[in-house]
């Protein structure tokens, strides 16, 4: 199965960029060969719209400009987004019944500043409805399959973004991560994929889940790419109030296979019972690479690390209660037929059009901000959201960044946890912190399991510490 | 007097929602124009679009410090905004942003003139920034239609304590956040339109009595008159019902202005838990001492110390100063046209007074206009009445020339030049016209020589009627007196 679906476009943006300039290729015929990719690899069900015409059109344009010697630093990088990232005139379905037919009437920042750099945009990718899930089987289109065996779950919400650029239909893409949503996959399918601080990139044209959770970050074959990417989308944007005015480092530019003298901590919780005992060795071999090094680690403590899933639960639902009021059938998206009163419309629009999780999670959410419950559940859920958020700033003043698993398991079997929902949530058990405390996270590839599934290594950095987590994960990437 | 049972006190705060003049939305770059073509003024921040985000617009907080510090408040120098969870057709987000548990401003108070010399501080609560829903039309026979051209605009609710003790001390204090936001000029004050919103809470208790007793809401007062009306109603219907020994029934009514009478909302629509939590999409709204000093400094005059000082410093009676600052256009009209005076004497600003609160102020009264849309420019009214004080046209003849300049929009120099409205006092001009009038009624003098000395009038007539009205009257009844008395001899 592998083999598969590496046969075309399996490139990272170095190959592309020097064939380019050998005049060996063109941003026209890679975008050709990607878009066959796309087509060859349907059953994988990873895409959701493919833009054929405007792909291949902003190839020549891009092509023009290569010529001229106006191409900007992505030109030949062919990049797929999560469909909750809004396109221009495009649909965004978010993977739900409910916006089936909706077309977004503005560009996302992120696709504006790609569009801007010379990414072309190849399509819109298949998700859990609402980016609520850990597997993308939550999609009212269809699950998404992962390449190494069909029969598996690629890991959600971003499950589209990840197979895109996995089996070689992009040469990276978009995903969004609100507890683990873009690590997690990128785990599940062996690439690299990162979570960048909340606040580094802008949120303008994300379809928010839970918003002071959600980030838009990369998916990439190498974490070069990913950095690449990254430093294009990056940056304050004033239509995002929350978005940073921290300045963008190079964030490719400082990868130099150089790790000596780091600190990385280890953090102690994310090494208990749970835990896949090959996903504990894989680990533990990449950690005896990084001692060899140069790296000094050592073992750290994250004691409210236990509280993170049911904080995230809590907080998370609220937000999305709040967030998806807006389909309400009343001036987009889908609306039930025959309906009596307002209420009526109201009630049948939202039962027919959101899926099982997303109506789970709305009732979570309104029932811990109800009156006499909030106290009890978002009020204590905020406190605990600071406390695990010092917990970081702590461990951060003894390391610079923190090596863990991303998943407690590879790849699962589609249909093993869908009526299992905290099976599920557990899923993100390592990931969901990151987006509680707001710090960056990346996951890269870290061997296989007996079955051949891929392990992934999480590393987690201090608020805008990206260059720090590239690092360490550029120099694991090649070494060993 | 009370219209109510004396035993009784009643307790009431009132909830002010004022919308502000912003150039633009709360929360996007969008107009706030009013009257536009539904659905215009739109885009999709305000249509609450998938994957929108708000950005404040820093001219709110700018205006609700206005607000919050000619009121006395504290300002907090972080307050954080929440969301309003409920769903209506003209809500697109299915919640409103607002402030709940850190307000920009609380803790301040007004002082209402109960009567001559009488005042009484009313305290603020809070003061927060929201932004308002869209409209619903309803009354079509299509179907509901929606309007968002509003939503988004930005809003302040003003919150009082309960320290209002009266309808009519309610009205006062109304009308006293009215001419502090018109004077502050962040909100047009209209309350049939809208622009000013008005909810009281409402309960009564025996005289004496500390604790507060059940209270109802009542909402939809959209004029001063039916705060007043519809609060004298409900406490009424309160002492009432605990009279006749049955209890108040915490709820919210409706004042139907067409039965004088409120009415219970429908329980579906008021039973809202709406499930306040912070907004996550913005951050806190820092404030610092900078910044409220600047706003501090460009405050305008409070309108009750300007009122003292126009007694004070141009001698004008109370009630004249009590018209001429209950708005600040108003006041403003008044002092440029102060200004505009070659002397400022008490007769003088008198006279400036009685113009402006009769002839503008029937014309902006009877032309339904603002003061700001008056086309009189002060300058003008003053150069007018310069004239009068110079006696180059006497007070009857200004009356033609102020109609006259509303009409052609010129000075009224130029108007009484044009029209040869110039007094005349030129002697030897009206003694060539006495002269002739005399020697034309032979009959009449001889009855003055007779003794008829009343016929004195009918010669004063008579020039005028010849000079059409122009000639100084105080010159004519002297000339005619010398002239007549002369040929006594």
């Amino acid at each position: 199965m592998d083999g598969k679906y590496r046969c075309t476009s399996m490139r990272t943006f170095d190959s592309i960029s020097s064939d380019l300039s050998a005049g060996k290729t063109s941003c026209e015929q890679i975008t050709q060969e990607y878009l066959r990719a796309v087509e060859g690899g349907k059953e994988l069900n990873a895409f959701l719209a493919v833009f054929r015409e405007s792909a291949l059109e902003q190839a020549q344009t891009v092509d023009r400009r290569l010529t001229a010697g106006t191409a900007g630093p992505l030109a030949g990088t062919v990049v797929a987004i999560k469909d909750v990232i809004c396109v221009r005139d495009e649909a965004v379905t978010c993977g739900s019944k409910i916006l089936q037919d909706f077309r977004s009437l503005y560009d996302a920042t992120v696709v504006s500043r790609l569009k801007q750099a010379d990414a072309v945009i190849i399509g819109k990718t298949n998700m859990d409805e609402f980016a609520m899930g850990s597997s993308t089987e939550n999609s009212a289109f269809g699950r998404v399959k992962l390449p190494l065996d069909q029969s598996r779950v690629p890991g959600g919400s971003s499950g589209g973004s990840a197979v895109a650029v996995a089996a070689g239909m992009a040469t990276a893409s978009l995903g969004s991560d609100t507890g683990g949503s873009i690590r997690q996959p990128a785990a599940f399918t062996g690439i690299v994929g990162l979570k960048p601080t909340y606040g580094r990139v802008s949120r303008y044209g994300l379809v928010a889940f839970a918003s002071s959770f959600d980030t838009i970050g990369p998916f990439a074959l190498t974490v070069k790419d990913a950095a690449r990417v990254l430093h294009v989308i990056a940056g304050y944007d004033e239509r995002d109030s929350t978005s940073a005015a921290v300045p963008v480092p190079e964030y490719a530019g400082s990868l130099d296979k150089e790790v000596r003298g780091v600190r990385v901590g280890i953090p102690r919780e994310y090494f208990e019972e749970g835990l896949n005992e090959e996903i504990r060795a894989a680990l533990e071999r990449k950690i005896d690479l990084l001692r060899a090094g140069g790296v000094e680690v050592k073992e750290v403590s994250l004691p409210y690390t236990e509280y993170a899933i049911a904080t995230y639960y809590i907080l998370v639902t609220a937000e999305a209660s709040s967030n998806l009021a807006r389909y309400d059938g009343a001036r987009y998206g889908y609306r039930a037929r025959r309906t009596g009163d307002l209420l009526e419309m109201y009630t049948k629009s939202r039962s027919e059009g959101f899926g099982p999780e997303v109506k789970r999670r709305i009732m979570l959410g309104t029932y811990v901000l109800s009156a006499g419950y909030y106290d009890a559940y978002y009020r204590k859920g905020q406190k605990v959201r600071r406390l695990i958020q010092e917990d970081f700033i702590r461990v951060f003043q003894e390391v610079d960044c923190l090596v863990t698993p991303t998943s407690p398991t590879t790849a699962f079997k589609a249909g093993e946890k869908v009526d299992d929902p905290l099976q599920m949530y557990l899923s993100d058990i390592y990931t969901t912190s990151a987006n509680l405390a707001g710090i960056p996270g990346i996951s890269i590839p870290c061997g296989r399991d007996r079955q051949g599934l891929p392990i992934g290594l999480q590393i987690l950095g201090k608020h805008f510490g990206e260059p720090m987590i590239l690092r360490v994960a550029d120099f694991l990437e090649t070494a060993g | 007097m009370a219209m109510w049972d004396q035993r009784y006190e009643p307790v009431i705060g009132l909830e002010v929602h004022a919308q502000l003049l912003t150039q633009s939305k709360a929360f996007c770059s969008c107009s706030t124009k009013f009257g536009q073509d539904p659905n215009s003024n739109v885009c999709p921040v305000c249509l609450g679009m998938p994957g929108v985000l708000p950005v404040l617009n820093l001219s709110l907080v700018e205006f609700i410090l206005r607000m919050g510090l000619a009121t006395h408040c504290s300002v907090a120098p972080r307050s954080t905004f929440a969301r309003k969870n409920y769903f209506y057709p003209d809500l697109p987000k299915g919640y409103q942003i607002s402030q709940y548990e850190e307000p920009i401003c609380h803790g301040g108070y007004v002082e209402v003139e109960l009567e001559e010399g009488r005042w009484k501080r009313i305290g603020i609560t809070r003061i927060h920034m929201e932004e308002d829903a869209g409209k619903s039309i309803h009354d079509l026979d299509v179907d509901t239609l929606v309007d968002v051209n509003r939503c988004g605009v930005p809003l302040i609710e003003i919150v009082s304590e309960p320290d209002i003790r009266s309808p009519r001390e309610a009205y006062l204090y109304v009308h006293k956040i009215r001419q502090i936001v018109t004077y502050l000029g962040i909100c047009d004050g209209n309350m049939e339109e809208g622009s000013l919103r008005c909810d009281a809470n409402v309960s009564v208790r025996l005289k004496g009595e500390t604790k507060f007793g059940t209270k109802t809401e009542v909402k939809n007062m959209n004029s001063f008159r039916f705060v007043e009306k519809a609060l004298e109603y409900e406490i009424n219907r309160q002492i009432d019902l605990l009279e006749s020994g049955e209890q108040v029934v915490q709820e919210t009514l409706l004042w139907d202005a067409g039965q004088g009478i409120v009415l219970p909302m429908r329980s579906k629509e008021e039973a809202h838990d709406y499930r306040y939590f912070p907004e996550p999409d913005l951050v806190p709204v820092v404030v610092t001492q900078e910044w409220t000093d600047r706003i501090k400094e460009t405050l305008p005059e409070d309108p009750t110390e300007r009122r003292n000082r126009f007694v004070a410093e141009y001698n004008i009676p109370k009630y004249d100063a009590d018209i001429l600052t209950s708005e600040k256009a108003l006041a403003d009209y008044f002092e440029a046209v102060i200004r505009g005076l070659k002397t400022k004497s008490e007769e003088n600003c008198k006279l400036a007074s009685n113009w402006t609160m009769g002839d503008v102020l029937r014309v902006i009264n009877t032309e339904k206009i603002a003061v700001s849309d008056f086309p009189l420019p002060p300058a003008h009214l003053a150069e007018m009445l310069n004239l009068i004080i110079g006696g180059t046209i006497s007070g009857k003849i200004a009356k033609d020339v102020f109609e006259d300049m509303l009409k052609t929009r010129e000075s009224p120099k130029v108007i009484v030049e044009k029209k040869g409205l110039v007094q005349v006092s030129d002697i030897a001009a009206i003694e060539t016209i006495v002269d002739e009038i005399l020697a034309k009624n032979r009959q009449q003098v001889e009855s003055y020589l007779s003794g008829k000395t009343q016929v004195l009038g009918f010669f004063v007539g008579e020039t005028m009627k010849a000079t059409k009205g122009r000639a100084n009257p105080k010159i004519v009844n002297e000339l005619l007196r010398k002239k007549l008395e002369g040929r006594k001899e």
